[in-house]
């Protein structure tokens, strides 16, 4: 048996050999008497042995070989932003990550406060009344807002959703509405923002429950939404804006445009790239649809000694409870991800999400005029962006140039279309990576 | 853990003009007033925490000493399956090969991540006994909510449109109605028998050709192996369903028995249960989904798959129920539980699952003595208590007995995180015991001492369990308060 | 003990009705709060939304429940309870006296379908 010895499991022989003996059992495999020979695996599993810490290392070792990061100048929902030295620190504190769902209020305020904390500054982001503790994705917390609208109306089924939503986030909107029974539209899109005409009309016909916008949208452009939510409102549908939340401290805010529910991705708040996942979607609300609201919630409260303490709350709300009457079946949230965001916002304030927004605004601007300049693109809407902007190619082989410049160390970009790629920059691209991509591109075949 | 509270948020370590960040200059000359016209820019006074970089790590550092987690303590939450977290699983998801990687690079330059993508795809199936895999889904609830997309798409590809009812336990976890539901199904519950296992009577009637499927686990949320689990599946495969694995409870199966030869056709696996990833205060974790053959082409969109030539890429197909996620799913979990994989190995494998039910019949046989046992026999990785026993303080007629919230509080007390309290709902005080097989005999015997102690407390001196936990850093919280006045955010 | 009121209708779902010539209050039963504990919060309907019997109307919240209610006749609401959403623990003071709804009946026949105090009693244990 020694050779079953592993440095993750403490049992001895002799514990082993004592506890059979307690439950009155002979040995490991009589544990499973009661399951019928049949089922039992007859053969050992096709898997490799057992390795160490050195030969894992190893392994991993040459699977990183066969990645290449690359300079970034890609956006489309995953953002390239700083993540300061500490917040992997402080995440890594396993008091914190090896904990779980904060159900035991009393050794567990830890994350209780992180979460509020998160809450809090997720609030006032988006200007907000009421944040969850947070969601797996922006695609997810834009697809739980849908349902969301859905629940709220009673008797709607009916979601118009904009076409310059990212498409990753109108996939996942697809794919819920069909299974959950929710009539989504798309709004087409005109010269890169949404067609309001034929939102309008739609939103005439008195049945619809939300409209979901972008902000900003696809092809980073910031769309100007000015009376959609009187729009909505006369129509008593609820307007929801998706986005991603870095902009949200320097953009108009969803409160300000009259939205009544904000959601999105966070990523853009510090946490790494790590090839698509762990993010975080946020969802915020107005306090009037907090009982619509999916996810955990925490909220403040005191305890038997007067202490201000935090404690999971509203939960009557949630699936365990409502079980097959549940609108969401989400139990948990991204809790470590939330810590990601608490810390990053602690650290950068104010004027760092400022200034981030404003080095990767002046870095986008300083790309965008300058692959112009080049003369190998055009830009096909000229309208207001932040950090992230679509060009068209005016090449024949857009793949080629993307391929070039990933074989030279960049990434060139998402591909939209067959001519058409959206950039983006973040405050991490100097202006010397900026002018060296360009004359990679200037000088391209 | 600090028995001292800290208690402050970040809002009350803040100074206005204090900093924590420094960004390099703006060298190009511009600023934001020359992008954004005023219109689309924020009006409202945005009001964050300003703080310096150590005031920042010395909050958090604070918290984390009023938090409790498996490095902290023994965890015995039942059907979390809360194992100890390797640490080589955190060094190598933190590489910057795969930090640094953007979701849109070209296949070319991600070789590595899609390899091991593929890995975990292709062992977690020999695991399961499944034809192929999905990483994509992000937790257990969102597995679930996949895999019945995957039952639902596949009736649909059949034209067959009536199949809109889900047969379900009513042991069942609460996630697993709530996700059919958002699936649009229509949920029909089939009762226990006394033993705690499925009635298949109460079954047979319930079977027709508007059934989509049934949700189980096995063992079921009671920790008893469903045995008659190849007639449940024949029944239900008769009618023209398909079996859903809720693979929440699959540790004690670890290289013992497959859902896939159990007869379930589609699965999802908790990767932050069974496979060792950090729960992280409630995530981020995973919870891959898997098909039987015939099924494959049916699992969301994107798919990553070897090529012939023995590359990897990411594809979407027409026939997928659509994508749930942004993209592949919550990549830097997946690496880990490939660390977890590559320690345990084939060899391990089945030690991980038979200690796991060792520990739970040990702990089990020795206080069952004082706290009541509705189901006698062996059980797999978890039991369920149904409160403290008649003669230990349990005797619900008496208007003061202590209830399973009093015994999970007192536990608190001598330095152990509580077990699942009042699930399942079968029972009125359930209290739901699952140690783990990487907990040692030495841990385990403390515990029983601890709860052997606490039923002796109950009988003698119940004012102690009753106002427990006495030295936590905050006592018992008012609940009815926090719903009351609603504080969801900080102010000033 | 959960108090019984003679003279009131009882539904299998714990809602109670008492008749006030055509019109009826709808609320849930004394027995009913004492099982949910405080309540937190009272999901109403509107006045003017027509339920039939056995359909949902609404649902009461403590803090680690929810529970839908159902009404035990068919009816069209008159009137909803306005105090309880400021302070929904007044169910829990007196559930008969702090009724959910006021209805007219449509069918005054269906209370003859529902328990009468002693059968509920029973029904109770």
């Amino acid at each position: 048996m020694s050779n079953n010895v592993h440095r993750y499991l403490p049992h001895t022989e002799e514990d082993i050999r004592k506890m059979l003996e307690v439950i009155g059992v002979k040995s490991l495999d009589d544990l499973y008497s009661e399951i019928p020979a049949e089922l039992k695996l007859s053969h050992p599993l096709n898997l490799p042995k057992a390795k160490s810490e050195i030969e894992i290392r190893k392994v991993f070792n040459q699977l990183a070989k066969e990645n290449k990061p690359l300079i970034c100048f890609a956006g489309f929902g995953a953002y390239d932003h700083f993540t300061p030295s500490i917040i992997p620190y402080i995440t890594s504190r396993s008091e914190f990550s090896t904990s779980y769902t904060p159900y035991q209020a009393e050794i567990s305020q830890g994350t209780l406060m992180y979460v509020f904390e998160y809450q809090t500054m997720m609030t006032r982001l988006t200007g907000l009344d009421v944040s969850n503790a947070s969601m797996y994705d922006g695609s997810t917390a834009t697809a739980e807002a849908m349902m969301m609208c859905q629940a709220a109306a009673k008797k709607r089924n009916r979601v118009l959703a904009s076409e310059t939503l990212l498409p990753q986030v109108k996939e996942v909107l697809r794919t819920y509405a069909k299974f959950h029974g929710v009539d989504l539209v798309f709004v087409p899109e005109e010269n890169g923002v949404t067609n309001r005409n034929v939102l309008t009309e739609l939103l005439g016909n008195g049945d619809v429950a939300g409209v979901i916008m972008p902000q900003p949208n696809c092809y980073g452009i910031v769309e100007d939404l000015s009376g959609i939510a009187d729009e909505c409102h006369a129509q008593k549908s609820l307007l929801v804006l998706s986005g991603p939340a870095s902009p949200l401290g320097v953009l108009k805010t969803p409160a300000e445009w009259g939205a009544d529910i904000a959601c999105g991705d966070a990523q853009s708040l510090g946490i790494p790239l790590s090839f698509g996942g762990p993010y975080i979607g946020y969802l915020c609300a107005t306090s009037s649809l907090i009982r619509k609201m999916p996810g955990r919630i925490v909220g403040q409260t005191e305890d038997v000694e007067g202490h201000r303490t935090f404690v999971l709350t509203m939960q009557a709300r949630e699936q365990h409870i409502r079980r097959e009457k549940a609108t969401s079946n989400i139990c948990t949230a991204q809790g470590m991800m939330c810590l990601y965001v608490a810390a990053y916002l602690s650290l950068m304030g104010t004027e760092g999400l400022n200034k981030v927004n404003e080095l990767s605004a002046a870095g986008a601007h300083y790309l965008h005029d300058a692959l112009v300049e080049t003369g190998r693109f055009a830009d096909p809407f000229q309208k207001t962006f932040l950090n992230e902007f679509c060009l068209e190619y005016k090449g024949a082989d857009l793949d080629a140039l993307q391929k070039h410049c990933a074989e030279a160390g960049y990434l060139c970009g998402v591909k939209v279309s067959e001519n058409r790629v959206v950039f983006a920059v973040t405050e991490q691209r100097s202006k010397e990576e900026i002018d060296e991509f360009v004359e990679l591109v200037k000088n391209f075949g | 853990m600090n028995k001292v509270f800290y208690g402050k948020l970040i809002f009350e370590c803040s100074s206005t003009g204090r900093r924590g960040y420094d960004l390099p200059e703006n060298t190009f000359g511009k600023s934001l007033n020359d992008f954004i016209p005023a219109t689309l820019q924020r009006q409202a006074t945005l009001v964050l925490p300003e703080a310096d970089e150590q005031t920042v790590a010395r909050h958090y550092t604070n918290m984390s000493n009023n938090n409790f987690g498996v490095d902290t303590g023994f965890y015995p939450l039942g059907s979390c399956t809360m194992k100890y977290n390797p640490k080589i699983n955190e060094e190598v998801a933190a590489h910057p090969a795969f930090t640094a990687l953007h979701p849109a690079q070209p296949a070319e330059t991600v070789q590595g991540a899609l390899h091991l993508y593929d890995e975990v795809q292709r062992t977690l199936a020999e695991i399961a006994g499944m034809s192929a895999f999905t990483l994509n889904p992000y937790a257990g609830a969102h597995g679930e909510l996949t895999g019945l997309m995957v039952i639902r798409s596949y009736h649909m590809s059949r034209g067959d449109e009536k199949r809109t009812k889900i047969i379900v336990p009513d042991s069942a976890h609460g996630t697993n109605p709530a996700s059919a539901a958002v699936c649009g199904l229509q949920i029909v519950e089939v009762k226990s028998t006394p033993e705690g296992t499925i009635d298949v009577e109460a079954l047979k009637p319930l079977l027709n050709d508007e059934v989509a499927g049934m949700m189980m686990t096995n063992p079921n949320t009671l920790g008893i192996f469903e045995t008659k689990i190849p007639e449940i599946a024949r029944l239900v495969h008769e009618c023209g369903g398909l079996m859903y694995y809720d693979g929440a409870n699959l540790n004690p199966m670890l290289g013992v028995c497959r859902p896939g030869d159990m007869g379930f056709d589609v699965m999802h696996i908790n990767l932050h249960k069974t496979f060792s990833t950090p729960h992280g205060g409630g995530g981020p974790g995973s919870g891959p989904v898997g098909v039987r053959k015939g099924l494959e082409q049916f699992l969301p969109n994107p798919r990553v798959r070897k090529n012939d030539d023995g590359t990897y890429g990411v594809s979407s197909e027409p026939t997928a129920l659509g994508s749930v996620s942004s993209f592949l799913g919550n990549y830097g979990i997946i690496i880990r539980a490939y660390a977890y994989l590559l320690s345990i190995g084939g060899d391990i494998l089945p030690m991980v699952g038979k200690l796991s039910v060792l520990n739970a019949n040990y702990v089990k046989e020795i206080l069952k003595e004082y706290y009541q046992l509705p189901i006698d026999g062996l059980c797999k990785h978890e039991f369920v208590f149904d409160g403290l026993r008649p003669e230990f303080g349990g005797d619900h007629h008496d208007e003061s007995h202590v209830t399973t919230l009093d015994v999970a509080k007192r536990i608190l007390d001598y330095g152990f995180h509580a077990p699942t309290i009042y699930f399942p709902l079968l029972f009125h005080e359930a209290l739901m015991i699952e140690p783990t097989e990487t907990e040692s005999k030495d841990t385990l015997d403390s515990f029983i001492e601890v709860l052997k102690n606490i039923a002796i407390e109950a009988r003698d001196e119940r004012d102690k369990v009753k106002n427990a936990p006495l030295t936590t850093p905050v006592r018992r919280n008012d609940d009815v308060k926090a719903v009351k006045d609603a504080i969801f955010v900080y102010n000033a | 003990m959960a108090k019984f009121i003679e003279g009131l209708y009882y539904s299998e779902s714990h809602e109670f009705v008492k008749v006030d010539g055509e019109f009826a209050y709808v609320g849930i039963t004394d027995y009913a709060q004492s099982q949910l504990g405080t309540v937190t919060y009272v999901d109403m309907p509107e006045e003017g939304d027509d339920f039939e019997a056995g359909e949902e109307f609404g649902a009461v919240e403590s803090v680690k429940a929810a529970s839908d209610v159902f009404s035990p006749v068919s009816c069209t609401v008159v009137e909803v309870n306005e105090a309880l959403e400021d302070e929904p623990e007044l169910i829990n003071k007196d559930a008969f006296e702090n009724w959910i709804m006021k209805v007219k009946l449509n069918d005054p026949s269906e209370l003859e379908g529902l328990m009468d105090a002693a059968a509920y009693e029973n029904f109770c244990k």
